[in-house]
């Protein structure tokens, strides 16, 4: 589902402190960030440096290692095999940065690995070999790497420096409450000179904090607003470096240009040979229907008016009956030709437009649909039509699977992008990787580089979205 | 009778203009835009005017909207319009005045002239012809609504000829039985979808339209 389908929701009122909590919030993000990269980065790390060290092992002779020459074949395919492993794991790592910038930083980040080698073969080793092939071949696997060492060196602590600041704060004040009780107290007539620093352990936390809190009370106090200042920043810089990190992440974990542009021309290839293939079938299947339908229908119909023509004078009644059923077959032609072009372009979506058409289909239901919305220009005729039809296999599956009473179609043009949501109160349950019709309108779209978001939980109700970039003609002037 | 006619084909215009001469209707003029129709009609006082959707400059539903036009300009004009195709959305837009003398039929029709020139003579006395298309999409379309849902199989039958705009004599020679038959499968129809009861045919047919358009 693309963000831009959802609408801004009402402001909430914010109280005063809002921004301590929304603070305290995005601290401990950065401080899960900091935690998930370094368990899984210790993993990955773990088996990368494992393949080098475990191929010295075998190559350096020497007492101290245990590993003998007569194994050393064993010990190289375990390097080997490691190696994958280790940049697996940075890819999981990488994997898990990608979604938690997307769901906390709102820095959605683009996969951008090439796709994987599909099977072919059905032995394992070759499989294997292009698949490790695939994995060190892309340049995305070795960027995920150079991110892993980066990140460890300051980006990971970064990120986790809010927290850092929150406690180093929170430490202050505790450690000021310690020897604070101490050091106001008014010095006891029993033990003249100056008064005391705090017990041994607070002064421990207060050296390790390096704060100077042992030089008199007054100082001490001055700790509290310091500490508490500590603290706002901490809160403050929280809020700011997860959007910072995650602009950072995606400059590293995102499709350079490159891929960017690689990723492109696959999906166009991929779509226009769809494409051709849909506009094959249908040019196919149109060839067929005029074959077997008028084509067929007017033979027919030349050989009953020639046999009329021969009874004429012999027995006009008989002609008579020839020429009723030659005019029924032409009736019969007409019907399927008017299917025909009904099915290859829609008249009322020529005359009418996209809106009107669909409103048209709603009305040719067999339930109740309510048609909302309206268009101020037209699409782009291959649009026009790829949105019709789309609707129309949408109403289809509706009327045959959903089981539902009614039906609700709302269509509109916004921001450059036009959207048709069609909505039915049946049973649900309808999976586009199951159904071959809403795979098939997924890729009339596609070919537009429109989507198509399908909720349909099991017991209804079903909202079918679709997005297609276009922009509208002005509308048509009327020349009546 | 007095027809004007407005269909861009040759061959049709023709064709329709010698058929309709045929069973004696004079047919004023035969024009080939939308502009000349309104013209036509306001200069022929035409009795009716038959319309082909499909109209230049644009060849969409030029000849849908001349023919809205021309019923704004000469109100109550009679109307009948044919097209290749029939449309829900037109047949609508047609009979949202909510007045008889409005036919909508496929051009097809014209290949029964007897029942065409049946159709004609029926809008020109303010009366309806929707094409059986039409009617059927209707139908199929109110499958979900209850009462026409519960209708038997021969009162069906009657609502579609009805809806087409048939009297009940034609309907009775269509289904062949009588014309008491007739009008008792209308009073029963008519109390099953809740409509009032009418002795005018022109009424009766919209009110069933306006139902089943709902």
């Amino acid at each position: 589902m693309s963000g831009t389908a959802m609408t801004p929701g009402p402001q909430v009122r914010r109280g005063p402190l809002a921004w301590v909590g929304e603070g305290l919030v995005a601290a401990a993000r950065g401080l899960a960030f900091c935690l998930a990269f370094c368990g899984l980065t210790l993993a990955g790390a773990a088996a990368l440096l494992a393949a080098p060290a475990l191929v010295l092992a075998v190559l350096l002779p020497g007492d101290a290692l245990t590993i003998g020459p007569d194994h050393y074949h064993l010990w190289l395919i375990l390097a080997v095999t490691l190696v994958p492993c280790g940049l697996v794991s940075m890819r999981w790592v990488a994997g898990l940065t990608r979604w938690l910038a997307g769901m906390w930083s709102g820095v959605p980040i683009a996969v951008p690995y090439q796709p994987a080698p599909g099977g072919g073969q059905t032995s394992r080793w070759p499989r294997l070999r292009r698949w490790t092939g695939w994995l060190l071949t892309d340049p995305a696997t070795w960027r995920d790497l150079l991110w892993v060492a980066v990140n460890a060196c300051g980006g990971c602590v970064l990120v986790a420096a809010p927290t850092g600041l929150v406690l180093y704060g929170l430490g202050a004040m505790v450690a000021l409450r310690s020897t604070g009780s101490d050091a106001p107290a008014p010095p006891a007539p029993s033990a003249p000179g100056p008064s005391l620093p705090g017990r041994p352990h607070s002064e421990g936390l207060t050296d390790w904090l390096a704060i100077p809190l042992h030089h008199g009370g007054l100082t001490a106090w001055l700790a509290i607003p310091l500490g508490l200042a500590i603290i706002a920043l901490g809160l403050w810089a929280g809020g700011r470096m997860l959007p910072a990190y995650g602009v950072f992440a995606r400059s590293m974990l995102g499709p350079t240009r490159q891929a960017e542009l690689a990723l492109r021309v696959r999906h166009l290839a991929q779509t226009r040979s769809d494409a051709i293939d849909t506009g094959a079938a249908e040019m196919r299947r149109i060839e067929r229907d005029l074959h077997d339908g008028a084509q067929a229908r007017l033979v027919a119909m030349g050989m009953t008016l020639d046999a009329a023509a021969q009874l004429l004078h012999t027995s006009p009644a008989a002609a008579g009956a020839l020429l009723v059923e030659a005019r029924d077959s032409s009736v019969k032609a007409l019907a399927e030709l008017r299917d025909l072009v009904r099915g290859i372009h829609p008249p009322v979506l020529a005359d009418r437009g996209l809106a009107d058409a669909v409103h048209g289909l709603a009305l040719d239901m067999p339930l109740r649909v309510h048609f909302a919305g309206e268009l101020p220009g037209r699409p782009p005729e291959p649009v026009e039509s790829a949105a019709y039809f789309a609707v129309s296999e949408l109403l289809a599956n509706v009327s045959k699977h959903a089981g539902a009473g009614q039906a609700w179609i709302d269509i509109s043009h916004a921001g450059g992008m036009l959207r048709i949501g069609v909505t039915d109160d049946g049973r649900g349950g309808a999976d586009p990787a199951r159904g071959t019709g809403l795979r098939g309108v997924e890729q009339r779209l596609a070919a537009f580089d429109g989507v198509l978001a399908v909720s349909s939980p099991t017991g209804g109700p079903t909202m079918v979205n679709m997005e297609i970039p276009c922009a509208l003609s002005s509308p048509k002037t009327s020349s009546s | 009778m007095r027809v004007v006619i407005a269909e861009d084909l040759f061959l049709l215009r023709d064709g329709l203009t010698r058929m309709l001469k045929a069973h004696g209707l004079q047919v004023t003029a035969a024009v080939d835009n939308g502009p000349d129709l309104l013209a036509a009609v306001a200069a022929d006082k035409p009795d009716i005017a038959i319309v082909d959707v499909r109209l230049p400059p644009t060849f969409t539903d030029e000849g849908l909207r001349a023919a809205l036009e021309a019923r704004r300009k000469v109100p109550g004009l009679p109307v009948l319009v044919l097209s290749q195709y029939v449309e829900q959305l037109y047949a609508r837009e047609l009979l949202a005045g909510g007045t008889g003398g409005i036919g909508y039929l496929l051009k097809d029709r014209v290949l029964d002239s007897a029942q065409f020139v049946d159709a004609v003579r029926r809008v020109a006395v303010g009366g309806t012809a929707m094409d059986p298309e039409v009617i059927a999409r209707l139908l199929a379309h109110n499958s979900g609504n209850g009462a026409v849902a519960a209708l038997s199989p021969r009162e069906r039958e009657v609502l579609a000829l009805m809806a087409e705009g048939r009297s009940n004599a034609a309907i009775a020679l269509q289904l062949v039985i009588t014309e008491r038959a007739v009008a008792k499968h209308t009073a029963s129809i008519f109390l099953r979808l809740g409509l009032q009861p009418s002795d005018d045919d022109n009424r009766r047919v919209l009110a069933v339209l306006a139902h089943l358009n709902r």
